[in-house]
């Protein structure tokens, strides 16, 4: 078995990378939430990944329960928000929902 | 188990599952289509519900599967299909440069896997472990009972939160379309 926690903690990491990419590049409102989600994936793996490895307990998987369910919450209120800027503003580009400071 | 860990076959469902997180996490990093974007993150989500499994977090993994295969991504789906105008480039160009936020991401993978590889982790070298459900449903109800009622309380605060902001907008419709 060669499978180690480095290499866990290698593909959360490039994960990771990719949802910043995501997150930094997109203009989109759902775009940017799908760079999120990737950001919460990676964050997860190395939750799980340390309680298989590190720690013999079970709160890292606990953790990654929790974890799960902010997501699953954070999505949800952000499609509503994403729907009520777009009854709004007719499109779900970020640069126009600066005109919400008004 | 000792025969199936000698032929490496759960290292080589590593590597696939592995394979499939980062290959789908790059198209929907990069994709100019938002759709397909929305379909990689299908995989992506498989990918890692896989590697839960690998990592004996069964009962994770397959929330994974239902939680975000089955719900987040549907509702994400729905979003893209609800909202994008088709034929509309501008909806998904790239506010930075695509250059910058590679450069930054890259940057920051960097600097994470020189500390996964440089930080001495103490690892527990055990390779056989119980399912973990029942563990888990004792830490839920005693060591973590309270962090489990206020993401219960949170999740009601989410339902009706979502239901009034879609709601307050279509009571607010009327008034808008009459003014245009």
């Amino acid at each position: 078995m060669i499978i180690g926690l480095p290499h866990y903690l290698i593909v959360a990491a490039v994960l990771f990378s990719l949802g910043i990419i995501c997150v930094v590049s997109r203009r989109n409102a759902i775009g940017l939430l799908m760079g999120v989600e990737l950001i919460l994936n990676s964050a997860n793996i190395n939750l799980v990944a340390f309680a298989r490895y590190v720690e013999s307990g079970i709160s890292g998987q606990v953790f990654a329960l929790f974890v799960i369910v902010l997501a699953a919450a954070e999505a949800a209120v952000a499609m509503a928000i994403v729907m009520a800027i777009y009854r709004h503003l007719r499109n779900i580009d970020t640069a126009a929902a600066v005109n919400l400071k008004e | 188990m000792t025969l199936l860990t000698a032929i490496g076959l759960s290292d080589i469902a590593f590597f696939i599952f592995a394979l499939l997180i980062i290959g789908c996490g790059a198209v929907v990093a990069f994709s100019r289509n938002i759709v397909h974007s929305g379909f990689a993150l299908m995989g992506t989500f498989a990918g890692v519900a896989g590697l839960y499994a690998l990592a004996f977090a069964q009962f994770i993994a397959a929330v994974q599967i239902m939680v975000y295969v089955g719900g987040v991504l549907v509702v994400i789906l729905f979003a893209i299909m609800m909202t994008r105008e088709i034929g509309r480039a501008e909806s998904s160009n790239p506010a930075v440069g695509r250059f910058p936020a590679v450069l930054l991401g890259v940057v920051i993978g960097a600097v994470l896997v020189f500390i996964a590889l440089q930080f001495p982790w103490t690892i527990n070298p055990s390779t056989d472990f119980d399912p973990t459900v029942n563990d888990l449903g004792d830490a839920l109800l005693s060591r973590f009972l309270i962090p489990f009622e206020v993401l219960s309380l949170l999740l009601l605060a989410v339902l009706v939160g979502a239901v009034m902001l879609v709601k307050k907008e279509i009571k607010a419709l009327p008034p808008e379309e009459k003014s245009s």
